[in-house]
């Protein structure tokens, strides 16, 4: 990343930072390198997935089994916990960490930057709500606008898999190609299966906001489709909440790309037709790495993307006063010793090189071996002024 | 325009189909029957046209990378490279409709699983050995194993099971699964021979006259003879070694291929008798008359890994594939415990007599001007590997082979790092020797790590003894 796209990686970390301190969260990291196993079982990433991530054999691989550089988040934080806090009733972890994932075009970087918070332990409404509301905090510090939150259940996508009679391994197949985001799959068994009753179609074609929409559902599956009601609940209740919120969003069942891990409600933020980040509940997760049957959820914002969104008004220019010090050769030792008294008294101060351009500094300060030592020149102003000693300059130097 | 085809073509199993596909298709191949002793042969029918002989496995490899503009293989190589490079320059042109076979997952009865979900409820870690370790780890995935190691083999994959490796990725139809003791757990792929082509050649060339002459040549569909089931020797029944004992039994790997001779000369020296090695029948675990011992016979090539493992206690192998695992696993157990001194041959560099270079100095100079990466091709990768990089060859790729790497200079490679007894085959093909990497005989390689049955612990030491006491008697 070159500077100017660095400066963009830190206004969004450090939003994002400050926004989950406030809410109680707090930083973890995990290592690059985890061992395939932990991403492999039924429930944790899609054989999709799996198939791009960058795994080998460490120096020590010969029982063949390999390690891999991270392709997700979440799966590390729940061995985090897993292993060293496991006692707390109630973590609220977050990370800014890469992921690696192949991509066959060469054209998207391959080395992914995302901020992810994650909530375990709480498993309610209001944990869920609570990570859309911090998501969309960090987007509105950003200054973004027009995001739209698009919810789904992970529940709901199953049960509806299930009532379309296919068999275990099919189901789980369409789950996978749901996740890895091929939007068409419903619809195609939709036209594949005429004798699919009306109300199924309906849910498959399942689009819409407003608390009225989510009422409507409820009505509508509460007297056809029974079994539905528990996650057509999951899915209405946040959005009744976070339309009580002041909160929009619009349910899309048949959207709903994520993780295999995911078993409740699914949410999407999008700007435009781009996905700039997403989460949901997985409760089966940590007692599925070897843990206790702990609830959680949890979101990652996509850093690469925002970066390319965030508006260069939103770039906080850098509050400190410049000065550039030019000291003849003979006076080199005192050039840089009022650079490090510059610093200490938290200026930015550059030593000249020969080549930066004094007007991109506040002020130019030129060391001499004669007297007067110093000669500062106010680069906004234009005005010289000669001092005698250090302290003479920081005077000066205090607009 | 009128451009120079070249086709890599397979010897082994595909080869007799092969020959018979392009003559009906009138390609011309004098020189490609099983006998050939040629590797490039030129085509009567299509002047423009020349071809080469390689390993079955060598070919989707050379086509991907550009070697080669068309090749004829089986779809199982095929796959078991995009399994791993999906992006690879490489099309599937046509269906051949010959070499049918399958590849399956196959487990052995004895270990009590016959199905995917008994595979995935079995604790630990699923060993799954084959040789095609790309597709091993696309069935483990898509199988959802939950956690598995997969060790690549150089073959007798169907040996494994059930000590070994809990499951085989193997190629073979399913009586033959059944001649090894094996039952098939999932059926993986099915393998047809297929002409694929490089995609930028494919674009770039114009091969409508070739193309239109193999499907001419193609046999109809309706007419295809079913392949009658292959007769195979009965094999002897499988002996495991009952599960308490197994602890306190020294389990050891005899090599298969040329090396068997000298290897039961040396036994027979040091007074151990075998029956059934080396086994007409094909039949890879012989008896000895060594009480708590149990043989298997596997590729010398992949017994360091799996002694590392702890698979096998002892190995009879050569210095090359210790080392060659060494440099891939530098802190694995795997060690020489006697120097078997037969089988001496010479681990060396070599390149194209017509090369103006005269030692591995004027080839890093050499490489150092020309902007194409040096292609460095060998059947040992971690050795050229380890060689190309201690001697600052900066901008190389290894090729893997398999056999018969010294035809692929200059064409088709630029290094060769090659084991040779007396350099007369390198000389016949026009090589010469630049380096000398080391000298490599048979050894017996055995693990650092303590053994815990003291039983075991005895026998083992008694082997070694008894093998020591041989050798010096030679």
């Amino acid at each position: 990343m070159s500077p100017e796209e660095m400066a963009r990686f830190r206004l969004i970390e450090g939003t994002f930072r400050d926004c989950c301190l406030k809410w109680g969260y707090k930083e973890v990291r995990t290592p690059t390198l985890e061992y395939l196993h932990l991403f492999t079982s039924t429930g944790t990433l899609t054989p999709g997935m799996l198939g791009k991530v960058y795994s080998f054999l460490d120096w020590d691989g010969w029982s063949g089994e390999r390690v891999v550089l991270r392709p997700d988040g979440t799966i590390p934080v729940a061995r985090l916990y897993i292993d060293s806090m496991e006692g707390e009733e109630l973590a609220k972890l977050f990370y800014i960490a890469n992921v690696f994932i192949f991509e066959a075009t060469g054209k998207k970087t391959r080395e992914r930057w995302q901020c992810g918070a994650e909530l375990i332990g709480a498993g309610s409404l209001s944990a869920d709500a609570e990570l859309v509301m911090l998501a969309l905090e960090v987007l509105k510090q950003l200054k973004l606008e027009g995001i739209e939150l698009r919810l789904s259940h992970a529940g709901l996508i199953k049960a509806l898999l299930a009532k379309l009679g296919l068999s275990a391994e099919e189901q789980t197949r369409m789950f996978d190609r749901i996740l890895d985001g091929d939007t068409e799959v419903l619809a195609k068994v939709k036209l594949e299966r005429p004798e699919l009753g009306k109300t199924l179609h309906s849910l498959l074609e399942l689009k819409g906001k407003s608390a009225e929409f989510a009422k409507k559902l409820k009505a509508l599956f509460a007297q056809d489709l029974p079994e539905f009601k528990p996650y057509i609940d999951g899915c209405t209740n946040i959005a009744e909440l976070l339309e009580a919120l002041g909160c929009d969003y619009q349910i899309d069942i048949a959207s709903g790309r994520g993780f295999e891990y995911y078993t409740g409600v699914i949410f999407q933020f999008f700007k435009g037709e781009e996905k700039i980040g997403g989460g949901g509940r997985y409760d089966a997760l940590i007692p599925l790495m070897g843990g206790e049957d702990t609830p959680a959820s949890g979101f990652a914002l996509y850093l690469d993307r925002l970066m390319n969104l965030v508006k260069p008004e939103a770039l906080a220019k850098p509050s400190e006063q410049s000065i550039l010090i030019r000291a003849e050769p003979q006076a080199a030792k005192e050039g840089f010793r009022t650079a490090a008294r510059l610093h200490e008294a938290g200026y930015r101060a550059e030593f000249y090189l020969g080549v930066q351009e004094p007007a991109d500094f506040d002020w130019t300060l030129d060391i001499q071996s004669k007297p007067p030592k110093f000669i500062l020149t106010d680069q906004v102003k234009g005005q010289k002024v000669a001092a005698k000693t250090m302290n003479e300059v920081l005077k000066l130097v205090k607009r | 325009m009128i451009n120079n085809l070249k086709i890599a073509l397979p010897k082994g199993h595909l080869l007799a189909q092969t020959s018979a596909l392009l003559k009906r298709a009138g390609w011309g191949l004098g020189g490609y029957h099983e006998q050939t002793r040629f590797y490039r042969i030129k085509s009567g029918g299509f002047p423009r046209l020349s071809a080469r002989v390689f390993h079955e496995r060598d070919i989707p490899i050379q086509v991907a990378i550009g070697n080669y503009d068309l090749g004829i293989c089986g779809l199982d190589w095929i796959e078991e490279l995009l399994a791993k490079y999906p992006s690879s320059a490489l099309l599937k042109v046509k269906n051949l409709r010959y070499g049918e076979g399958a590849l399956y997952v196959a487990a052995s009865p004895a270990e009590g699983v016959s199905t995917v979900e008994e595979v995935r409820a079995k604790p630990g870690t699923i060993r799954i050995a084959s040789e095609y370790p790309n597709l091993a780890e696309s069935f483990a995935l898509n199988l959802r194993l939950r956690r598995f190691g997969v060790f690549p083999l150089w073959g007798a994959a169907e040996v494994y099971p059930p000590e070994s490796a809990d499951l085989a990725l193997v190629s073979g139809t399913t009586e033959e699964l059944s001649l090894y003791g094996l039952v098939p757990i999932s059926r993986g792929l099915n393998v047809n021979a297929f002409l694929i082509a490089n995609r930028d050649s494919w674009k770039a060339k114009n091969m409508n006259e070739i193309m239109s002459s193999v499907e001419k040549a193609l046999i109809p569909e309706s007419v295809r003879p079913r392949p009658a089931g292959e007769k195979h020797p009965p094999m002897p029944e499988i002996q495991y070694p009952a599960e308490e004992a197994a602890k306190d039994v020294v389990r050891l790997a005899l090599p298969d291929g040329h090396q068997q001779s000298p290897t039961l000369r040396l036994l027979n020296k040091a007074g151990i008798r075998l029956d059934d090695y080396p086994s007409a029948a094909g039949n890879r675990r012989p008896t000895a008359d060594l009480p708590g011992v149990t043989i298997k016979v596997i590729r010398p090539q992949d017994m360091p890994l799996q002694v590392a493992n702890g698979n096998f206690d002892l190995a009879i192998t050569g210095r090359d594939w210790l080392r060659e695992h060494l440099y891939q696993f530098p802190s694995s157990p795997a060690k020489e415990l006697v120097d078997l001194k037969s089988g001496k041959v010479k681990i060396v560099a070599v390149v194209s007599q017509d090369l103006s270079v005269a030692d591995v100095r004027d080839l890093r100079e050499l490489n150092a001007e020309r902007a194409a990466p040096l292609r460095v091709a060998s059947e040992y990768v971690n050795i050229a590997d380890k060689y190309a990089r201690d001697n600052h060859l900066s901008l190389y790729r290894v090729i893997p082979t398999w056999g018969a790497s010294e035809a692929f200079l200059p064409e088709d490679a630029d290094l060769l790092i090659e084991n040779t007894q007396t350099g007369q085959t390198l000389a016949r093909h026009n090589l010469k020797i630049i380096d000398t990497l080391f000298e490599s005989t048979a050894c017996l390689i055995g693990s650092s790590k303590r053994i815990s049955s003291s039983i075991k612990r005895e026998s083992t030491k008694s082997i070694i003894k008894i093998l020591r006491m041989a050798v010096e008697e030679i």
